[in-house]
């Protein structure tokens, strides 16, 4: 199987990540995955019983390996101020970030 | 000897006994990280500055490291239990969140991120009274096996010779504790990243099982892959700190509810009556070569494969039962595997780094949209960019079906391999690495010869299973070589007996 990320298809999956590339980086990344996907490309061969199941995780979950499902409840963060520290910009205990582009949905 | 040529085990048998004081400790491997380490991994440092030096340090936090000598010498004074690890130095792969200290993923996203709470893992080893000296460097958010995609640079090196990389992505933990700066580091192994460092720095490195360790407070990659583990200079240092580590958390629903048993003890026990596996399955590397197009099945060095027979027998002399020629075929298959479902869980965990709540904003943005493209393009590496796209290239509606589903099924096939070996044996025995370490520069470039040389480990991490690198030696360039074994579900205990009896076989 030859599949390639062709440069449109690169050009979409970037815009999709919400990445903004150099011309060197683009080429530079585009042709790396190109070399992964041919690596990837191994798993097409091998002969995959249909049965064969998914599995999310190697180690099984159990009852008596794994803890009863929390409840589902909101819980206030003991020191929200903490948080926010972090945060680039702020004002008035809320997150400030520039302006959402509007877009009428047809 | 020095303090800081100490084991963990008797820095905190001589702190709790009253011989040596935890600050007395700590001054020494202060004075010995200021003597080896040189400059910490800085964002835009000098990747050749200081070529003689390890750089394993992002930050260090000496004067929190003096305050909590001090709590540990004021309860010995005092007469109350400092805990098993009273005044035992340790490093933190700055991977995990560290209350008020900087925490990066060896990432300009991340630089400034001072985190606001500490990991479970490290609030237990600090609980039972160790000492951080602080963050040591890895692979941008774990991505890579050699350290080199850190961008604080320069990276780390490997002790052994400084020409040489660690490993990876844990290489700062592996080069701290390699070259006497701690006894004990906390790393994290998403595809063999404690395990490779170890052998590659010539200590010893264990992945527990998923799921024996919390990872709340770990910066995520592959979060059905990710294991916290213990990275040490002896074996029993490791089940010294998998001890106080290990058990279930609340604030993380992937830890396992099981007990823990006593790990220092189950060591003891030896080898006699263990079954012992051999596969030829990991003997050999099947490999792309990115100039040929090709894929290339190569033998491993005959060094390594010595190593391994060498160990055979010396647990078999000691009473191991070795099995010979189990079956593992889908061993190859496990960095394709990874290939996909690392890059779909990383791709995932990568885009809550908008800019917005946390770490690196792009200034001059006119738009939400155009700040989220600028500030990801500008503060991440070449890794997580390739991570991030690979990610939601295979995990498309269209492509899903045939890479991401069938990548999981694979992921069953690897774990059926090793159920079906566990039927017949307690443990595998296998090269930890296809090859020693491999020069800086060397590799770096080329993401998938690079991720090779995980092959003979991430299949652990597919599994779930646990797995211990332990040093075995040396090759002729007098760099280290490791053996690993595999154990099933949660018998950590079982990685450790055959790990001490092959110390003391030495």
């Amino acid at each position: 199987m030859n599949e390639e990320i062709t440069p449109e298809a690169f050009a979409h999956l970037v815009d999709l990540a919400a990445l903004e590339l150099s011309a060197q980086e683009s080429e530079t990344l585009r042709q790396q995955l190109n070399n992964q996907l041919k690596s990837v490309h191994e798993l097409l061969v091998i002969p995959l019983p249909e049965e064969t199941p998914i599995a999310s995780r190697g180690v099984e979950y159990t009852s008596t390996s794994s803890p009863a499902p929390r409840p589902d409840t909101a819980q206030s963060h003991p020191a929200p101020g903490r948080l926010l520290q972090g945060a680039p910009e702020v004002a008035e205990g809320y997150l400030v970030v520039p302006e959402t582009p509007h877009q009428d949905l047809k | 000897m020095e303090l800081f040529e100490l084991s963990a085990l008797e820095i905190a048998r001589r702190v709790r006994a009253g011989e040596i004081s935890a600050r007395a400790t700590l001054d020494s491997h202060l004075e010995r990280i200021a003597r080896v380490d040189g400059r910490p991994g800085a964002i835009g440092g000098d990747p050749q500055a200081e070529p003689d030096k390890i750089h394993a340090f992002i930050t260090l936090t000496a004067d929190r490291a003096r305050a909590q000598a001090a709590a540990v010498d004021e309860k010995i004074a005092a007469g109350q239990d400092p805990g098993p690890l009273a005044g035992v130095p340790l490093t933190v792969k700055d991977i995990f969140a560290v209350e008020n200290t900087p925490s990066t993923a060896a990432s300009k996203i991340l630089a400034n991120y001072i985190a606001p709470y500490t990991a479970t893992a490290v609030e237990r080893l600090e609980a039972a009274g160790a000492i951080t000296l602080g963050k040591v460097n890895l692979d941008e958010f774990t991505f890579g096996s050699s350290n080199e995609s850190s961008a604080f640079q320069p990276s780390p090196r490997n002790p052994r010779n400084t020409a040489y990389v660690p490993g990876g992505s844990s290489g700062g933990s592996a080069a701290a504790v390699a070259a006497l700066e701690s006894p004990l580091s906390l790393g994290t192994d998403t595809a063999g990243s404690i395990r490779q460092p170890a052998a590659y720095c010539g200590v010893v490195g264990m992945k527990p099982t998923y799921g024996r360790v919390s990872r709340y407070g770990l910066i995520a990659f592959g979060s059905s892959l990710d294991c916290p583990g213990p990275l040490a200079r002896t074996v029993s240092d490791a089940a010294l700190m998998l001890q106080v580590m290990a058990g279930p958390d609340p604030r993380d629903a992937t830890a396992a509810t099981l007990p823990v048993p006593d790990y220092l003890a189950e060591m003891e026990k030896d080898v006699r009556g263990l079954k012992i596996g051999l596969s030829p399955d990991y003997f050999r590397i099947t490999y792309f070569d990115a100039n040929t197009g090709e894929l290339v099945e190569r033998s491993l060095p005959p060094e390594i494969k010595a190593a391994v027979s060498d160990a055979a027998q010396r647990l078999a002399l000691r009473g191991a039962e070795i099995v010979e020629n189990i079956s593992m075929p889908h061993t190859q298959y496990g960095i394709p595997a990874y290939f996909v479902i690392s890059r779909v869980e990383a791709a995932s965990n990568l885009h809550r780094y908008d800019g917005v709540k946390y770490g690196y904003r792009a200034s001059g943005a006119s738009d939400l949209r155009e700040m989220y493209r600028k500030s990801r393009g500008e503060a991440f590496g070449l890794q997580p960019k390739l991570r991030i796209l690979m990610g939601m290239y295979v995990s498309a509606a269209q492509y899903s079906e045939q890479y991401y589903n069938r990548a999981l099924k694979v992921r069953s096939l690897i774990r059926r391999d090793f159920d079906q070996a566990f039927e017949k044996v307690d443990l595998l025995l296998t090269p930890s690495t296809p090859d020693v370490a491999f020069t800086i520069g060397g590799v770096y470039g080329d993401s998938v010869l690079m991720q090779y040389a995980d092959q003979l480990l991430v299949t652990g991490n597919h599994a779930g299973i646990p797995g211990m690198s332990i040093p075995a030696g040396e090759n002729a360039q007098g760099l280290p070589i490791g053996i690993h074994f595999f154990a099933p579900d949660y018998r950590e205990d079982l990685l450790f007996r055959a790990g001490r009896a092959y110390e003391l076989a030495g």
